[in-house]
């Protein structure tokens, strides 16, 4: 098992840094020139060189990379292009804890209700139960976000108060602040994420109740709640936390839609405005970053995997 | 056995229906079964006959579209049919516990062997955990398994399906139950292993107290295991009896009919086997009248309109069928003579396979592996083997699974490319690569595969799955209509009528598909036929049928085989030539009979000793082999087989390699003991005090 996580964090590494150098390369391609783009069709050549000699843009793009590569690991993560070049680091570390905030919350509710849900129609294949669990989930993954998001703040925000419509953040939020801002962006990305964790977790008790192991269980004389629990979920849900893996990459870098819907400060909508203003070292921090959070769910889903599967842990 | 002892369970009359496309079918009719204490009851049948459903049905259990429609189960005193699953559980694994059939799918594989133990003992015995593992540890004593101590920290997927077997039996026996259900228990064992599991099973039903109901296909263990017998055919009891009664005189046409379709190593080559015609009914089509009279060959008119009863005769037999007591008089006999087949041609000297020098070893060495400094152990699973095969004859290839036949055949079709060596097909050198193998050597080689069910385009229908070969293979068909009337020839050597060339594999029978497959792998008049297990996924009459066909059709074509068994007895019935395989090395080569008597290679006598005889007054005591087959990964030094050898001489065996020795008239031995000393010890084999130092352990 030691020899296994040492082989997979150097695969971390590995891909870590493919990656970004691919992201680089990729910044590179970007049409305009970014001096001109950031400072205007007006800015005289003289400012123009300026900026790229601030930024280094004059020097080769190898020597770039190892410079971009080089502050981003001692945690120099560049200027921003932006007005007065804030550091990107504070910028994008305080997103980070924004999206990280839905995220937890998204997982906390989107867990539990998508595995019981599919527990229970996997329990109970091909019953009423199972077709309503089935229909109902399947019909709101086909809905895009921007109308889920939008009934859910029209019926819960404008009609019944209970939530606010936009999320005002401020750093003097308590515990209650942040539920109430967070609850309505959640719940749209747990409707989302539903149909495929519950789906994945009713074909996962299907395919094992069917398993000759069970009827061991059974005929042994365990009380049905045991064979359910202890033996049967046991297994049925190891692939569900694969699929749970990827969708924390995407809770942190791809809810653009739903942060937008709801005016959430999240890395998301940041990482969109970058590209748009050609910010590149705001860009590439962030995409890192998102990079670096798809990496490392996977990662621990691997190695959570390993973990309760002996037939992996003990190779 | 004691005849005034109550029965512990005791079957009346029950029915058995399922449901399917919302009608509720009759799957199990008015079975009556008694079995007393001490007493193991076989139950035998092939697939489809319900032995399972039957068993698992007494036991209370059955699948959610089944039900027990009418009937009483009297066990311990109860009525199991009126109890509800809650009421059951606390008889299922204290009273009646269940050996499974395939002991790696039946255990969980997140859990230890000393949890899933413990289970059972935590629930019923109320042990605490710690006292629950004591007694796993105790239990696995019993099952003869070493180091349990260690045994119970371990996962399934660590042990041998040997071993796992005798988890489930320590599992099913740590509660002291009355009554075993044990489930085709050897099924997916080596004959080895089988005959060691076997010998346990004697030895703790009776040890305990307990009784039990013994279901297999097999009726070889039957045999050996069995003091009653009920066979069971379409649903129905044919026939109930004490084991000898039954093997001596079988009253029911179809418990004679499976006994004359065993293969035995004894008969002449030139024989075929007795075949039960036809196929087993469906759920939805059982004859309204004897179940069996479609296909029995003394059926009369009545069999057809009227259901016979299930009737007494003497000494707690009972026979479902209106003619036993003309059977039981012998004025009606119930076995046509077998016929002879076409004279086989003799073996040709031409070879039409030399294979020199294969090896096969599959495994990589990864970059850390490399980093560490880790020597390469790759599973060296065929390794520098040599045969030869001459026209128009069969070579017979045995082993125990892992022994590397299977990937040697692979090699030998180039499914697998072989590492090293070198092949001759028809006295020219082929390539080990199928991609640089020419269209003629792909015609003359073919290959039948074990699986009848995978090797056939479900999307094809037989015509065109034949139609293809010929198309791509043989030059001589040059129009679609010459095609069909050469595929419609195939099909009738298969003995399968002309309209099977429309069907789809969907549509037939497992037997059915493997003649198909046969008819393609013969379809471009091939020289040699590769058939991996050809009849191992097949039922014993349809194991007959097979074998007749693999025998008419070698006589009318004279093609050759290369035949791979882990049945010795087909392996015997079929070959000329024998060679014998342990961990991927041939130990024995020779002629079928020199083979099959002495001198052989210890190894092969052990094999041979291990195949469960169908006849229960057989009582050779047999040698049993005992430990694991070692890791193709971790090839013992000197005689590979010197771990396990019951005639290991010394040291000498485990650090040189063994020489071959000449038997003479092409027989090879590769063993240490010289050939005549060999003669010597197993000639002595039969008298009890020489067999015995096999069994002492």
């Amino acid at each position: 098992m030691t020899e296994y996580i040492i082989r997979r964090l150097l695969l971390l590494v590995v891909t870590m840094l493919v990656t970004s150098a691919l992201i680089f390369g990729l910044t590179q391609l970007l049409p305009g020139d970014v001096a001109r783009l950031v400072l205007g069709r007006d800015a005289s050549p003289v400012a123009l060189e300026e900026f790229r000699d601030t930024y280094g843009l004059n020097d080769p793009v190898p020597e770039q990379y190892v410079m971009w590569l080089g502050g981003f690991l001692t945690g120099d993560w560049g200027r921003s292009y932006s007005r007065g070049s804030p550091e990107v680091r504070p910028l994008v570390t305080e997103r980070l804890a924004n999206t990280l905030r839905l995220a937890l919350m998204t997982l906390a509710i989107s867990i539990p209700l998508s595995i019981l849900l599919g527990v229970l129609a996997g329990l109970f294949e091909d019953s009423w139960l199972d077709s309503v669990i089935s229909v109902f989930s399947l019909s709101v993954v086909g809905l895009p976000e921007f109308v889920t998001g939008i009934v859910l703040v029209n019926v819960f925000a404008h009609g019944l108060g209970w939530f606010p419509a936009t999320s005002f953040v401020a750093s003097s939020y308590n515990f209650v602040d942040w539920l109430r801002v967070l609850t309505l962006p959640s719940i749209t990305a747990t409707l989302v994420l539903l149909a495929y964790v519950s789906r994945m977790t009713r074909a996962g008790v299907i395919d094992e109740l069917k398993k000759p192991y069970v009827r061991t269980a059974t005929l042994k004389g365990l009380p049905q709640y045991q064979i359910i629990i202890k033996h049967v979920l046991r297994n049925a849900l190891l692939p569900t936390i694969t699929v749970i893996a990827l969708s924390v990459g995407w809770l942190i870098g791809g809810l653009v839609v739903i942060e937008e819907v709801f005016n959430y400060p999240g890395l998301g909508r940041e990482l969109v405005s970058a590209v748009r203003a050609k910010n590149i070292p705001l860009l590439q921090s962030i995409v890192m970053l998102i990079i670096f959070a798809y990496a490392m769910a996977n990662l621990i889903a691997d190695l959570l995997y390993g973990l309760l599967n002996p037939r992996i842990r003990l190779n | 056995m004691m005849s005034n002892v109550e029965p512990i369970i005791q079957a009346e009359k029950v029915n058995i229906d399922y449901r399917l496309n919302k009608v509720w079918l009759n799957a199990i009719h008015d079975v009556n079964l008694a079995i007393k204490p001490l007493e193991i009851h076989g139950l035998v049948g092939e697939s489809g006959s319900g032995k399972t459903t039957l068993a698992l049905a007494l036991m209370r259990y059955l699948s959610a579209n089944a039900r027990i429609s009418s009937g009483v189960i009297r066990f311990d005193g109860e009525d199991l049919t009126t109890q509800s699953t809650r009421q059951m559980r606390d008889i299922w694994g204290s009273k009646i516990n269940l050996v499974p059939q395939d002991p790696i799918a039946s255990l969980n594989p997140s859990y230890t062997i000393g949890n899933q133990i413990g289970e059972i003992t935590r629930r019923h015995m109320k042990l605490s955990r710690r006292d629950a593992t004591a007694k796993a540890v105790e239990m696995l004593k019993r099952v003869k398994i070493a180091d349990p101590e260690d045994v119970v920290d371990r996962y399934p997927h660590q042990l041998s399906g040997g071993m796992l077997q005798r988890v489930t039996i320590a599992m099913a026996l740590s509660t002291h139950p009355k009554l075993l259900v044990l489930d085709e228990p050897t099924t997916a064992l080596d004959v080895t292993t089988q005959a060691v599991i076997l010998d346990l099973f004697r030895d703790l039903i009776h040890n305990n107290d307990a009784a039990a109901l013994y279901v297999s296909h097999d009726l070889g263990t039957v045999a050996q295991l069995c003091d009653y017998v009920t066979v069971l055919y379409g649903g129905e009891i044919m026939e109930t009896a004490p084991v000898r009664d039954l093997y001596s005189q079988p009253l029911h046409p179809y418990t004679a009919g499976l006994m004359a379709s065993l293969p035995r190593h004894s008969e002449q080559l030139n024989t075929r086997l007795s075949t039960i015609e036809g196929v087993a009914p469906s759920l939805a089509d059982r004859p309204s009248g004897c179940v069996f009279a479609p296909r029995c060959p003394v059926a009369v008119e009545k069999c057809h309109q009227e259901k016979p009863p299930l009737e007494p005769a003497d000494d707690g037999r009972m026979i479902r069928c209106w003619r036993w007591p003309e059977i039981a008089s012998g004025e009606l006999s119930t076995t046509t003579k077998p016929e002879a087949i076409g004279e086989s041609p003799a073996p040709r000297e031409e070879l039409v396979l030399n294979v020199s020098g294969v090896s096969r070893q599959f495994g990589s060495r990864s970059l850390f592996d490399r980093i560490l400094g880790r020597p390469f152990r790759p599973v060296r699973a065929v390794d520098d083997v040599s045969l030869t095969i001459q026209e128009r004859s069969t070579l017979g290839l045995v082993g125990e699974s892992g022994s590397g036949k299977t990937t040697l055949a692979r090699c030998i079709v180039a499914l697998s490319t072989a590492d090293d060596g070198e092949m001759e097909l028809c006295q020219m050198a082929i390539s080990n690569d199928l991609d640089r193998r020419p269209r003629e050597a792909l015609r003359n080689l073919r290959m039948v595969f074990q699986n009848p069910n995978d090797a056939l385009n479900p999307y094809h229908t037989v015509g065109q799955a034949i139609g293809r070969t010929l198309r791509l293979l043989a030059d001589r068909y040059n129009s679609e209509a010459e095609i069909h009337v050469r595929v419609v020839e195939l099909l009738d050597a298969v003995r399968l009528s002309a309209d099977y060339a429309d069907r789809y594999p969907a549509e037939l029978s497992g037997g059915e598909k493997q003649r198909v497959a046969i008819a393609r792998a013969f379809a471009a008049d091939p020289a040699l036929i590769v058939a991996d297990e050809p009849t191992s996924a097949l039922d014993v009459s349809v194991q007959a049928v097979i074998l007749n066909l693999l025998k008419d059709l070698r006589a009318q074509q004279g093609a050759s085989y290369l035949l791979i068994s882990h049945d010795l007895d087909v392996v015997a019935y079929l070959s000329d030539w024998i060679a014998v395989m342990y961990l991927g090395e041939i130990v024995e080569e020779g002629a079928s009979d020199a083979v099959y008597n002495a001198p052989s290679h210890p190894y092969t006598e052990a094999l041979i000793s291990a195949v469960p005889v169908p006849d229960p007054t057989d009582e050779r005591s047999a040698i049993r082999l005992e430990g694991e087959v070692p890791s193709a990964r971790d090839i013992p030094s000197g005689c590979r087989f010197h771990t396990r050898c019951p005639r290991k001489i010394g040291s000498i065996c485990e650090t040189d390699e063994p020489p071959w020795r000449d038997a003479g008239n092409g027989h090879y031995i590769r063993c240490h003991i010289p050939v005549d000393e060999l003669i010597e010890l197993q000639t002595m084999a039969g008298s009890k005090d020489t067999a015995s130092t096999g069994e002492d352990r």
